[in-house]
């Protein structure tokens, strides 16, 4: 099979950019959408041209560096698959692809197809630790946690950061990924200590980076690669009014007055 | 951080506020359909209600104050959150890229503003009755003989035009497209919708905003249709009163 892209093309971060159309050389079917993409390069390296700057690392769905927006669709056209795991089977022969770069005043293009997810590691930071006994390892199930919760905890923990759903939400909000990070410690017994800090910290390092606001339309969700669900986000809501109150009347240490 | 800062300056307290006032605004809105929907009973009924509301005094200031504040709030958040929105995505995708946001969802700004320009008129029409001053002549006697406005007949009137009608119609239309989002999203932003009960918060949603929709667009098309009109027995006293009014002047 052949098909054309339309790929954007940026040198640099001050660079404009502009939309780019390439004929692919004959493809394999079988090939996932970044294997499609080195081929092209080749082709496009044997005619002399800088080959497109696109992000990816495992290629197995768990690494959460592969992006691109597909047909308008962050991923490509399937549901619970990164772009990495996409294969040129899901396209027709001759069709046209649109391929962009994630799109959010946040996430700067750099080049071509990549961009600067920084700031998603300064709300990680932003979360801060875990208060955890060092030492010799604890006891297994010292700590009671029911199947509902650790199913809850693990579900939001499969978040790999990839930032899809920044990219297709209609305000560049980085609610999911902020949820579903905070929710991992949040749903667990372990996460409590610190949790109120946690919530407000991260949701305070989402804002300073420029992300947009919720209107919850859950296009976030219809786009993340590992299916989190926006239930996370009402979670992350509830919990930021639960912290906010309890922090504005709770009084504080002696030490704690700085 | 207190909790007016958080709801001021943060994203999630920012859509606290639209939702604490969407609360109160659907509230407001539904109560307001009862009320006006008494006009398919006798003049009477829905007059001496409108005559209680205006002799609760204070208590009508004080509840008017706090639906401004609240629509105020409203308003000032959707433009803070809509800029800091189309801050964040300086540049849009070249290819169509919406997958399941819902088309009331896409045009709350825009279902908001009209809904906003027909509030503004609303209240010039009914309340401060500017566009129609002779509304304030129009008078009704209670059973209890108290002369109070005549609301029936000022609606009857007002809605006699059929480019008023239009507008409310579309308005109310809009506003209801408005909640169908809205209803859902207040519980989601306040942290209480999830998936568990979301769907059936949809469906109540859309039930809800047709149920509003189907009031509200009742009352101006009756009016149209002749199905509400000024009862036989009134005209008639209203005719001799005026018969009588102009035979006394000649
Ligand atoms: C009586 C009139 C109104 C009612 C009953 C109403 C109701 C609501 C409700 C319940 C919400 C959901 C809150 C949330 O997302 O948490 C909402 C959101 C919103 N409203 Fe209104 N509203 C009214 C008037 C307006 C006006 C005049 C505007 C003017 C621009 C407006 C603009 C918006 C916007 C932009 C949103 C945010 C949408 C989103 O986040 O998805 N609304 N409204
Ligand atoms: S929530 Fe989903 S789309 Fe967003 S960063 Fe995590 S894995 Fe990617
Ligand atoms: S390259 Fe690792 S998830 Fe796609």
């Amino acid at each position: 099979m052949k098909v054309k892209i339309k790929v954007w093309r940026q040198k640099d971060q001050e660079s404009k950019g502009g939309f780019k159309i390439y004929d692919s050389p004959e493809l394999n079917p079988n090939m996932s959408f970044l294997e499609m993409l080195d081929v092209v390069n080749e082709y496009l390296t044997d005619q002399g041209e800088e080959p497109i700057a696109f992000d990816h690392d495992c290629r197995e769905g768990i690494c959460g560096t592969c992006s691109l927006v597909i047909d308008g669709k962050p991923h490509g056209p399937h549901q619970g698959v990164a772009t990495c795991q996409t294969y040129m089977r899901s396209f027709q022969d001759g069709d046209v692809i649109t391929v962009e770069p994630f799109r959010a005043e946040p996430f700067p293009v750099i080049k071509d197809l990549v961009v600067n997810r920084k700031p998603f590691d300064k709300i990680m930071q932003a979360g801060g630790f875990v208060t955890v006994r060092t030492g010799s390892a604890p006891d297994a199930n010292a700590i009671p946690i029911s199947k509902e919760v650790a199913d809850t905890a693990m579900d939001a923990a499969a978040c790999i950061g990839c930032g899809a759903c920044v990219a297709a939400c209609k305000n560049a909000s980085a609610m999911l990924f902020v949820a579903a990070k905070a929710s991992q410690l949040n749903s667990l017994p372990q996460g409590q200590a610190e949790k109120d800090d946690r919530v407000i910290n991260m949701v305070a390092a989402m804002d300073e980076a420029g992300f947009g606001n919720c209107t919850n339309q859950y296009e976030c969700s219809a786009v993340c690669p590992k299916l989190i669900t926006h239930d996370f986000i009402s979670q992350l809501n509830r919990d930021f009014v639960a912290a906010t109150v309890r922090k504005s009347f709770k009084s504080k240490p002696s030490t704690a007055k700085v | 951080m207190n909790i007016v800062t958080a709801l001021l300056k943060t994203s999630i307290g920012k859509k606290v506020i639209m939702a604490l006032t969407g609360v109160v605004l659907v509230g407001f809105i539904f109560g307001h359909l009862v009320g006006n929907l008494q006009i398919f009973s006798d003049p009477e009924k829905i007059n001496a209600y409108a005559h209680f509301l205006q002799s609760l005094g204070p208590a009508l200031w004080a509840i008017r104050l706090f639906l401004l504040v609240c629509v105020g709030l409203h308003i000032w958040m959707a433009i803070l959150l809509w800029y800091e929105n189309k801050k964040a995505r300086p540049r849009d995708y070249a290819a169509n890229h919406t997958i399941q946001a819902s088309y009331a969802s896409r045009t709350m700004k825009y279902s908001g503003l009209i809904v906003l320009a027909f509030l503004l008129y609303h209240i010039a029409h009914f309340t401060v009755k500017s566009t129609n001053p002779e509304f304030h002549e129009m008078t009704w006697t209670l059973a209890d003989g108290t002369v109070v406005l005549d609301v029936h007949l000022m609606m009857v009137v007002g809605f006699s035009s059929l480019p008023v009608s239009l507008f409310y119609i579309l308005s109310v239309g809009l506003l209801s497209l408005h909640l169908s989002h809205g209803f859902q999203s207040m519980f989601q932003s306040i942290g209480l919708r999830t998936e568990t009960w979301g769907r059936g918060l949809k469906v109540v949603a859309i039930v809800l905003s047709l149920a509003y929709f189907a009031g509200n667009a009742a009352i101006p098309l009756s009016v149209l249709t002749g199905k509400v009109c000024r009862p036989a027995s009134v005209e008639a006293a209203a005719e001799s009163v005026s018969t009588s009014l102009n035979t006394h002047s000649e």
